[in-house]
């Protein structure tokens, strides 16, 4: 028989082997009766941050499960911006932080650029690279030869440190590749832009007038929110598009106009309703000049003659005329956002916004209402020497009605034989991936070829990184602070965003990054906070609130000054133009040399065989950044090109099947794309999704899937206003594997 | 033209792009167990109607057969759990309404009876067996006692067995291929069928070959009938069952249908058998073989191609 | 009390937020989902007509995977939601094969899983994720027994159908036309 000692240990044995099985029955119980479940919703830990996956920076809560990892991203009900609910983007936001191919740590190029050979480095090593090839540029050629591409919240640092340093060659890409030219037909008609995010008054509207805007396939979270909601009120919605969008389908009136020829329908609009008195008369008279000059213009804009250009027909045309007319003052046409199509892009955007001033919608309920924007206090700095040179002293004299600087010309400097006033040596690029947004490629990697300095900060591998000589991993959104967004909107808001946990990785928040490079030039002054989180507090408790108080309830609204969101019956408003007035003619385009009212000009069309590469959005992707992040390619993994089923016929082309894309240039796509066939696109137009076809094969998940349209535009057509690059005038035929093969070898 | 598209990039794994979920683990089951219910049937049939004698391989050799198959199937089953270790939850309740919950509890069943039926006879292949222990051969005295009861409840769960597959299948309306009722009577003939074969094998006696010859060639007039009255039912039943059958019929488990399963399954061996009754001398194990095959085909066709036809998209 | 849901389909643009919504909430692995956005397109260029979806397991009253269960892990709780008790289910795939709807998948871990209308949020009476998150606000959900619930009420004020009504499975998820 066992001794005492055994019969000890025996009997502690089976107790705690009783207790483990009571406890891993009862466990078993728990689980599989959803008690652990029940755990899994009650105010788990929280913490509030804004989104980074696009630009519309909705306002949310960052939730952590028990064991303390990220759990989900839920929206802030307090937050206008979304109303409590994310977008699909920023939903799988999680999958951002969790995507094992993010960029660990600080990497300088060790073989030629665009080989992809780097080394691994520690911060001080890559930012001391950086900082002593941007004093060399400084001195060899001034500090105004640094030039930043940026896009984001950390916009704000990387600028500051430019500033200081002596450079404002600081170029959003978002703004000549995007936005640009509606932000300047609408500065020049109604002397304001409109915005980010746009000052629309959907949900209130009557009647939504989309020229190609693709709302719902493009996910600007309040738009598509307040599209549902004019839905529900029964506004109607006019769709211009060559393309069956998502919006068509919900829309009273598609109009399947001819692509490129947009602007004829718009001019038609203006006649109509000129001619039919449909405009505002009250309004037009109060508030603007030029109406005169404006009729006399459009007098033979007549809808048969839109009819023979556009392919729409007159009843539609005045129909739809009329619709809107009716339903002015609550009327949108909407601006939309990424215009750069053709070149006249300008000019098109002028004519959307003389017809909503036509219509008087312009600072009217269910037009565009005036945003207010809460006005943060600033810490002072240093004042920033007015660089010796700026951007304008590139190219002299071209793109004159850009009022920020525009990328392209940034990268032609950059290219000594374009004969710049004073060559760009060194960029550095903050969270825009300039491969694929740029197009062009080809320009823009031979611009890259004469860099001293190109230095990428990223949270992902990434095009632009591959040719980069140095990569800074970023940290994202979750795993830091950042600048308080005071984004303008009904009311002025404020949202903070705080880091949900510390950053992975050797991964630093865009704000040390910039403090560090300052510390290394000198310039540590205008960083005088040695964490962000201490200037959001002084800049909270100069407002009445605190850092404290904003981590626990992520948003605050405050009231309007001012009860004037949209204009009063008997308000004298003011207009930031040269007149005073919205100026239907633009005197200020004339004194440039350019059409102060838009002329229809017909584009190139396809040649036979060749489709019009038409591109877009998904609404579970934001362009190439998300084709990598696991929760969005679950949903989304590759692009495909719609193809009109009499085409495809034509071509023997069936769904599923893949194919390669040559375009006019000879251009072949460097991976074959899905085939759809759908009677949603022209014949005459193929469509597809920005964002695939990667080149970088550090994306595990992207890398080769789809077809990238950016490699496929190589036609840009400038626009001369302010540089904006057109991009729908590329046209594509289809290849077969093997007739790719014959032409590679 | 109409499109029908899944936007979302659904690909559940063994569900899309069409459901994949049992592979052979599950046709080799059906097979097995068809067989087995097959013979113990047959065996159980003729014992109850006295023509042991005549039929003794059926009844005494043949059945040694069954408990390997159903082993065999049970472990099939086994390997086609993916949530292994809760497979005792089984059978911690009876579901009139799941046909699957039948068949593990007649395999419950019908298992030991198939044991006990071999431990009766054990003496027919193995004359000097001895029990060794008391408590067996007491065991042995009782079941022989109640051997005609026994039988009845072979030969009852035996025919559960044999029709419970097909009525597995035919249960799931959501594959318009096994929506017919007569997935039931099918499989129970096809296994019938195959075990009648496997007597034809094994048998010395040549007028129980002969008999069982007759047998098999009645079942397989039986089971053409079954097939050809349930393609038309698809054919005049609804669109999703119309797709199911064209599936057959020019789709692509055509050839393997009618080649493996009819033609070689059913057409072939019934007449060699033909033949051989009509006094060519022809091998008995090609027909048996070609029986015995074209009852495993038969499963393996309609389960995979069963999975393969929906009513969605 | 029987709980369902309405899928406004004039307001779904197929953003599939209720996708990553439903993952993120209830850790559905990577590479799977527990609801899906079907589009289906009708006509020729430029007469079409769209339909946009958001489907998921439609927690039908007359449920063939509850009925086809071998060891009744699949069952119906409070309010007619049709669940899976993990640690009941053998992983056959019974349930899987028999839903017409192909709602359920085989979860890596061995059991099979599907939408449970967020049950565990709606036992704290919050809704399910996917009707938290749609941007559109297209989808209700609620008590068909109470009058004023959500889903009752627009119910009422629409037209509406199921999916393959034919299958006699009695579903609760409407699709308002």
């Amino acid at each position: 028989m066992a001794n005492r000692r055994d019969f000890i240990k025996i009997s502690l044995y089976g107790a705690g082997a009783m207790a483990a099985g009571a406890g891993g029955y009862k466990l078993i119980k728990a689980i599989s009766s959803g008690e652990a479940g029940k755990k899994l919703v009650v105010d788990l830990k929280r913490t509030p941050t804004y989104c980074e996956v696009c630009f519309w920076k909705c306002a949310g809560w960052v939730y952590k499960n028990s064991e303390g990892k990220i759990w989900k991203i839920v929206g802030n009900d307090e937050d206008q911006h979304c109303n409590g609910r994310f977008c699909p983007r920023g939903t799988g936001g999680v999958g951002m932080f969790y995507d094992e191919d993010r960029l660990k740590t600080p990497l300088i190029r060790v073989e030629e650029r665009g080989k992809q050979v780097f080394r691994k480095a520690s911060w001080d090593e890559a930012l001391d690279y950086i900082a002593t090839r941007m004093k060399e540029i400084s001195v060899k050629y001034g500090p105004e030869s640094m030039a930043l591409f940026t896009h984001g919240s950390g916009s704000g640092y990387f600028t500051t440190l430019f500033k200081s340093f002596g450079s404002a060659n600081i170029a959003e890409p978002s703004y000549a590749q995007c936005r640009g030219p509606r932000d300047e037909a609408f500065l020049a008609t109604f002397g304001e832009e409109a915005y980010s995010p746009e000052i629309t008054d959907i949900r209130d509207t009557r009647c939504l007038v989309l020229i190609g805007s693709h709302i719902g396939e493009n996910m600007h979270n309040g738009q598509v929110q307040e599209m549902s909601d004019a839905i529900d009120k029964g506004a109607t919605i006019i769709t211009v598009d060559p393309r069956f969008s998502t919006a068509a389908g919900k829309s009273k009136f598609w109009l399947p106009v001819k692509p490129a020829t947009d602007l004829a329908l718009l001019l038609t609009w203006i006649h109509e309703i000129v001619y039919n008195d449909l405009y505002d008369k009250k309004y037009v008279e109060k508030y603007c000049t030029g109406f005169y000059k404006l009729k006399e213009h459009v007098k033979d804009f007549t809808p048969e003659w839109a009819y023979g250009i556009t392919t729409i027909k007159p009843d539609i045309i005045r129909k739809t005329a009329k619709e809107m007319g009716d339903a002015a003052p609550a009327v949108i046409v909407h601006p939309g956002r990424h215009v750069t199509w053709y070149g006249d892009d300008t000019q098109r955007i002028r004519a959307i916004a003389i017809l909503n001033a036509l219509l008087g919608s312009w600072g009217r309920r269910g037009g565009f209402y005036r945003p207010s924007k809460f006005s943060l206090p600033s810490y002072s700095l240093p004042p920033f020497k007015a660089p010796a040179k700026s951007w304008t002293d590139l190219f002299p004299g071209k793109y004159s009605i850009a009022s920020s600087p525009v990328s392209n010309v940034l990268i032609d400097a950059s290219i000594p034989e374009n004969n710049p006033g004073y060559p760009i040596k060194g960029w550095i690029v903050n969270g825009t991936n300039l491969i694929n947004t740029i197009p062009d490629q080809a320009n823009t990697l031979k611009a890259i070829q004469y860099l001293d300095l190109l230095v990428a900060v990223d949270t992902m591998p990434m095009e632009i990184t591959g040719w980069a000589d140095v990569i800074l991993p970023e940290c994202t959104y979750l795993e830091r602070y950042d600048v308080l967004r005071a984004s303008p909107h009904r009311k002025p808001a404020i949202a903070l965003r705080m880091p949900a946990t510390d950053p992975m990785y050797d991964s630093k928040p865009g704000y040390w990054i910039a403090r560090e490079l300052s510390k290394r030039l000198i310039l540590q002054n205008y960083f005088p906070f040695e964490k962000q989180q201490e200037l959001l507090d002084w800049q909270l408790k100069k407002t009445g609130s605190s850092l404290e108080e904003m981590q626990r309830i992520g948003v605050k609204t405050f009231e309007r000054e001012v009860d004037d969101l949209y204009f009063s019956e008997d308000e004298q408003v003011g207009f930031s133009t040269d007149s005073g007035k919205i100026e239907l003619y633009s005197a200020y385009f004339e004194g440039a040399g350019f059409d102060p009212l838009p002329k229809y000009i017909p584009h190139d069309e396809p040649a036979e065989g060749f489709y019009r590469l038409i591109y877009g959005r998904a609404p579970m992707h934001t362009f190439s950044r998300t084709s990598n992040n696991p929760n969005l390619t679950d949903l989304m993994d590759e692009n495909s090109v719609w193809i009109n089923p009499v085409v495809a016929k034509e071509w023997g082309l069936k769904t599923d099947q893949y194919i390669w894309l040559k375009n006019q240039d000879n251009i072949i796509s460097d991976f074959p794309v899905k085939v759809r066939v759908t009677e949603r696109i022209r014949w005459d137009s193929i469509y597809m999704v920005h964002g695939f076809g990667h080149k970088d094969k550090l994306l595990t998940r992207a890398f080769g899937r789809g077809v990238s349209d950016t490699q496929l535009i190589t036609n840009v057509l400038v626009d001369p206003l302010m540089g904006g690059t057109g991009m729908r005038s590329n046209f594509v035929t289809f290849l077969t594997e093997k007739e790719v093969q014959e032409v590679a070898s | 033209m109409k499109e029908e598209l899944i936007v979302s990039g659904r690909m559940n794994q063994l569900v899309d792009p069409h459901l994949h979920i049992w592979h052979w683990q599950i046709s080799i089951y059906l097979f097995l167990g068809g067989m087995a219910a097959g013979i113990l049937a047959i065996a159980a049939l003729y014992y109850i109607r006295g023509r042991e004698k005549d039929y003794s391989t059926a009844v005494r050799i043949t059945p040694f057969l069954a408990p390997v198959l159903l082993i065999l199937g049970l472990i099939a089953l086994f390997i086609d759990l993916r949530h292994k270790l809760f497979f005792w939850q089984l059978y911690t309740n009876i579901k009139l309404q799941s046909p699957m919950s039948w068949g593990a509890w007649t395999l419950m069943v019908i298992t030991p009876v198939s044991f006990i039926w071999c431990a009766l006879h054990i003496n027919d292949i193995f004359p000097k067996w001895d029990w060794k222990f008391k408590w067996l051969f007491d065991l042995e005295v009782f079941f022989r006692k109640y051997k005609k009861a026994l039988a009845w409840v072979m030969l009852v769960y035996a025919i559960i067995l044999g029709i419970y597959t097909g009525i597995l299948l035919s249960a799931f309306n959501a594959r318009p291929l096994w929506n017919t009722s007569i997935l039931g009577p099918l499989f129970l003939t096809s296994g019938l069928s195959a075990g009648a074969a496997v007597t034809l094998i094994l048998s010395r006696n040549k007028a129980e070959r002969k008999q069982f010859a007759r047998i098999d060639l009645v079942l397989i007039g039986i089971e053409l009938f079954l097939i050809i009255h349930m393609f038309m039912g698809f054919l005049a039943s609804t669109q999703v069952q119309i797709e199911a059958a064209k599936m057959f019929l020019g789709g692509p488990y055509t050839m393997s249908f009618w080649i493996f399963v009819v033609i070689l399954g059913m057409l072939v061996p019934a007449i060699l058998e033909i033949m051989e009754l009509g006094k060519f001398n022809v091998p008995v194990l090609m027909p048996a073989i070609l029986v015995i095959f074209g009852s495993l085909m038969l499963r393996f066709v309609i389960v995979y191609a069963g999975q393969m036809s929906r009513w969605l998209y | 009390m029987r709980y369902a849901m309405a899928v406004d389909t004039r307001k779904c643009v197929g953003c599939s937020d209720c996708v990553v919504a439903c993952q993120t909430e209830n850790n559905v692995p990577i590479g799977f989902c527990r609801d899906w956005v079907i589009e289906v397109m009708d006509g020729t260029y430029p007469q079409l007509e769209m339909e946009i979806r958001s489907e998921r397991c439609n927690h039908c009253a007359n449920a063939p995977c509850v009925r086809c269960c071998p060891t009744g892990a699949s069952r119906i709780e409070e309010g007619g939601i049709v669940a899976v008790e993990h640690n009941v289910c053998i992983g056959c795939g019974a349930c899987i094969a028999s839903c017409p709807y192909d709602a359920r998948y085989p979860h890596p871990a061995g059991y099979v899983d599907k939408c449970t209308f967020c049950i565990h949020r709606i036992r704290n009476g919050m809704t399910p994720a996917c009707v938290d998150v749609c941007p559109t606000k297209c989808l209700y959900f609620g008590d068909l027994d109470d009058r004023n619930s959500d889903i009752t009420a627009v119910l009422k004020r629409r037209k509406s159908k199921t999916l393959i009504p034919e299958a006699g499975t009695d579903p609760h998820l409407y699709f308002l036309k």
